[in-house]
């Protein structure tokens, strides 16, 4: 079996045809092999079952509302990404440890990392009938440099200089500058290959392992096994329904009642109780954080201190047991979880120490003044309680702190990233660049802290032409290491998603892209009646 | 006299639409003056500046508000609701169905709580203070003062987490025999009924008291006339008109208000629509629902008069 650090390093030649094969997902045969994967979670389901096909699933997601779209270019809802990985498939597929895979591409080359060279699966064929070809991925991506379009990853089109056709299953993509984890921007769930012309989304047409039935926004949508699926053994249940349940006391009670058989977005509260009723819970360790954003170019924050202090005004002990009640990890003010295989684990811990953020405040005579308000909302998980913990203990140092809650509706467009303190939510990027890339680099779209740093642009620029593995780690140890110190975002934790499913339901494992297997989990899942486990009772590590 | 009645339902339905008229103009400027747009709420924390600016554009929002509201009005006058902004299917097809769904639970629950609640509101009028009329006060009260949440989700917790009896989604998909119809909406039915039924009970009560103690039934008591013919023949034809308005306000209700029912049991209606298109800023869709509850409303409340001058015009000729 090809060992997928090895082909890492190669570097030039990410992706190999064939690979798909040894893949855990694609059989009985690769499942003993997940044990081994980088991160070592602990597999859910029986050690050893084999995935059998047939059966129907109601899964219910949280967001569901009439922005629903089968448009892949505008999905930015969980339940919509759900949908997106039933009905599409990418060039590219990342896998429980964020590793691209090939899956539409059977391979993806470059000598430079600046021009790729895309060769397609022959004879995949989309939902209507019609066959795979390069017009149709020329299409899918370039329709997300419009504009007008509202495209999610408008910002990553906009990367690729040229994207052309090279015969009927060759794409050649030329970026503005030479990037090595572009592999990963093309696993994005909004970069999903549609069919060539495509501008209504009524019904999804795309080559993924259901065919579209149903689709109604903000209701329900009811997929079928597509029999022509280009995977064999790539999907098992016949058919699966996904609603949305936004009301999070509806959700668990479907659940409970057996209404429906997975939920997503486990409230930690009632964990314990739906492991009583013999109810699964799964525990994925992903990447998605709540954090403070302490602007930089404005307000108290243009002085390092006083975003020093506020890191270390940060309880993270009480906030992982009082706010997720343990389900969370402990975060180091650096946007990789621990799990991630290019986190930075030499990194010292910011540890919450009263004395030496007072000592600070007080020598640039912060202390009893009126500083902005902390800007908070439960749109950011967890960010309401965040903030009123912060301002009890600085209280108790004699910081003034005012906490400022907004409404849901509306945050992100209207507050996030307005003020100089605010709190904001992130979710797991495909990859360590793209994390950089996207809300650290010093144009960065969502550069939240406003954080200019040019020598983290220099670094980000060398890692992204680095071809040896160890050399890129080392770069990006360094690049968390200035964002550690220097940038205004504190990150105190990372937030385990909770998932709840019947044990009925099988194959569901943990993944760092998300929840429910990083909104990809109806190509995993198997429905096993006979299954009858006395204890539902799933770890992370 | 019956040309008179005429004029007084003319000018009624003419007072109708120019509050029609006045709801309609209200709500497009009230929903304009929200902070944020359907462009930066499809777009979300991708709502870079550039971004928002060529989506608003695409969805011609960059149009004066005013130009907007006629062209609106514009394709309302010819039948045309619009289009979603958000989903771009015609508001019509979205509405419709929502509507549907909406009216098969408003109907049902009017099926099931009208009649009961007269007939406990007219008991409670005919044995008043009697044992039976004090248990039904101090029920009806209990019933109008409990937040129908709490009613929905303990309803939900004892029949469907509990017992196992009943479905904990009212889902419409589900539906495909009587028995699954009666599950489906057993819970959502009740939760309503109890909320509209305790009032209506109350105010039945309240006016059945008010015409028994009149001189004239105490007139057919003397003589002699049956209890059953006094109700049915001499009080009922009288409290029809103060009934109709209370039933008038309560139906309404059932149509517009119902959104945190619609929410517990994941029932697909139109407040919940109406609900989201608020939240995701799709004006046209705001509109065409603020001008469903509002007609539904004012058509309640025009028959609920209507009713009121007949029987009014009935009395006068006896």
């Amino acid at each position: 079996m090809l060992n997928r650090r090895n082909m890492m390093k190669q570097g030039t030649r990410l992706l190999v045809t064939g690979f798909c094969a040894a893949q855990p997902w694609s059989g009985a045969a690769g499942a003993a092999g997940n044990n081994t994967d980088g991160a070592g979670f602990a597999r859910t389901g029986l050690q050893g079952a084999q995935p059998r096909t047939g059966g129907h699933v109601r899964a219910a997601s949280t967001s569901g509302s009439l922005s629903d779209t089968l448009d892949p270019a505008r999905q930015s809802m969980a339940t919509d990404y759900m949908r997106g990985n039933m009905f599409y498939d990418g060039l590219v597929a990342l896998d429980e440890t964020l590793t691209p895979h090939p899956a539409l591409a059977t391979s993806i080359d470059s000598a430079d990392f600046k021009t790729w060279r895309i060769q397609l699966r022959s004879g995949v064929c989309f939902h209507d009938g019609a066959t795979l070809t390069s017009a149709d991925v020329v299409y899918s991506i370039l329709r997300h440099k419009a504009p007008e379009l509202g495209s999610q990853v408008h910002y990553q089109a906009m990367a690729m200089r040229i994207v052309k056709t090279d015969g009927p299953l060759g794409v050649v993509i030329e970026l503005d500058a030479p990037n090595i984890a572009f592999p990963s921007v093309l696993g994005l769930t909004n970069f999903a290959i549609i069919r060539e012309g495509t501008t209504q989304f009524h019904k999804a047409n795309g080559t993924g392992p259901f065919t579209c039935a149903v689709f109604q926004p903000g209701i329900r949508s009811v997929a079928l096994r597509n029999p022509n699926f280009w995977k064999s053994g790539g999907v098992w249940v016949d058919s699966l329904e996904l609603i949305s349940i936004s009301d999070d006391m509806a959700r668990h009670n479907a659940l409970l009642s057996g209404d429906v058989d997975i939920i997503a977005a486990v409230d930690p509260r009632l964990v314990a109780l739906i492991r009583q009723h013999n109810i699964a819970v799964l525990e994925s360790p992903t990447g998605t954080y709540t954090n403070l954003a302490i602007r930089q170019d404005v307000g108290p924050g243009q002085n390092p201190d006083f975003v020093q202090a506020m890191k270390l005004l940060f309880n993270r002990e009480q906030m992982r047991s009082s706010i997720y009640l343990g389900f969370c990890r402990t975060g180091n003010d650096q946007p990789l979880p621990p799990e991630h295989r290019d986190c930075n684990t030499t990194l010292p811990q910011t540890r919450f120490d009263p004395d030496k953020a007072r000592f600070l405040l007080k020598k640039n005579g912060f202390l009893n003044q009126n500083l902005p308000p902390l800007v908070c909302s439960p749109a950011a998980n967890g960010s309401v309680e965040m903030a009123v913990l912060l301002q009890n203990t600085a209280q108790n140092i004699g910081l003034k702190l005012d906490v400022r809650r907004m409404p849901a509706d509306g945050y992100w467009s209207q507050s996030w990233m307005h003020f100089p303190m605010g709190f904001g939510n992130v979710n797991p990027r495909a990859s360590a660049d793209m994390t950089f890339a996207l809300s650290f680099a010093s144009t960065a779209p969502w550069n939240e802290s406003h954080w200019c740093n040019p020598q983290f642009d220099q670094l980000l620029a060398l890692s992204r032409q680095e071809p040896d593995a160890i050399k890129r780690h080392a770069l990006y140890n360094d690049m968390q290491a200035m964002i550690h110190t220097g940038s205004g975002v504190c990150i105190p934790s990372f937030i385990t998603s909770l998932d709840g499913f019947h044990p009925r339901i099988q194959g569901l494992r943990p993944h760092q892209g998300g929840q429910l297997m990083g909104y990809n989990f109806a190509r995993h899942i198997w429905v096993d009646e006979q299954s009858s486990r006395s204890t539902a009772e799933e770890t992370a590590p | 006299m019956s040309a008179k009645l005429g004029i007084a339902i003319a000018r009624r339905l003419g007072a109708s639409c120019v509050s029609l008229v006045f709801v309609v103009v209200a709500v497009f400027f009230i929903t304009s003056a929200l902070p944020g747009d359907v462009a930066q709420s499809l777009l979300g924390q991708a709502a870079t500046p550039d971004a928002v600016t060529a989506l608003r554009h695409n969805l011609r929002l960059d149009e004066p508000v005013l130009l907007r509201f006629a062209n609106w009005a514009d394709g309302l006058l010819h039948g045309d609701f619009g289009m979603s902004l958000v989903s771009h299917q015609s508001v019509m097809s979205m509405v419709h169905e929502r509507l549907l769904h909406s009216l098969v639970l408003a109907g049902i629950t009017t099926l099931f709580a009208v009649p009961t609640a007269l007939l406990l509101g007219t008991f409670s009028a005919i044995f008043r203070n009697t044992v039976f009329d004090r248990c039904m006060s101090v029920l009806t009260l209990c019933v109008v003062s409990v937040p129908e949440f709490l009613v929905a989700t303990l309803a939900v917790l004892v029949f469907a987490v509990q017992l196992h009896l009943l479905p904990a989604l009212a889902s419409i998909s589900d539906i495909h025999s009587i028995g699954s119809f009666l599950a489906a909406f057993s819970m959502p039915v009740t939760t309503l009924g109890c909320v509209i039924m305790g009032q209506m009970a109350r105010m039945t009560r309240a006016v059945m008291v008010n015409v028994l103690s009149s001189s004239w039934v105490e007139m057919a008591v003397l003589k002699g006339v049956s209890p059953t013919a006094i109700i049915l023949r001499h009080v009922l034809p009288n409290v029809v008109a103060p009934l109709f308005n209370v039933m008038a306000l309560s139906l309404s209700y059932l149509l517009g208000g119902v959104v945190i029912v619609e929410s517990v049991f994941h029932y697909p209606g139109i407040a919940s629509l109406m609900v989201d298109s608020v939240a995701s800023r799709d004006i046209p869709l705001v509109q065409s629902c603020a001008l469903i509850f509002c007609a539904a409303y004012l058509l309640l409340t025009t028959l609920a008069d209507v009713v009121s001058l007949f029987s009014a015009q009935e009395r006068s000729r006896a």
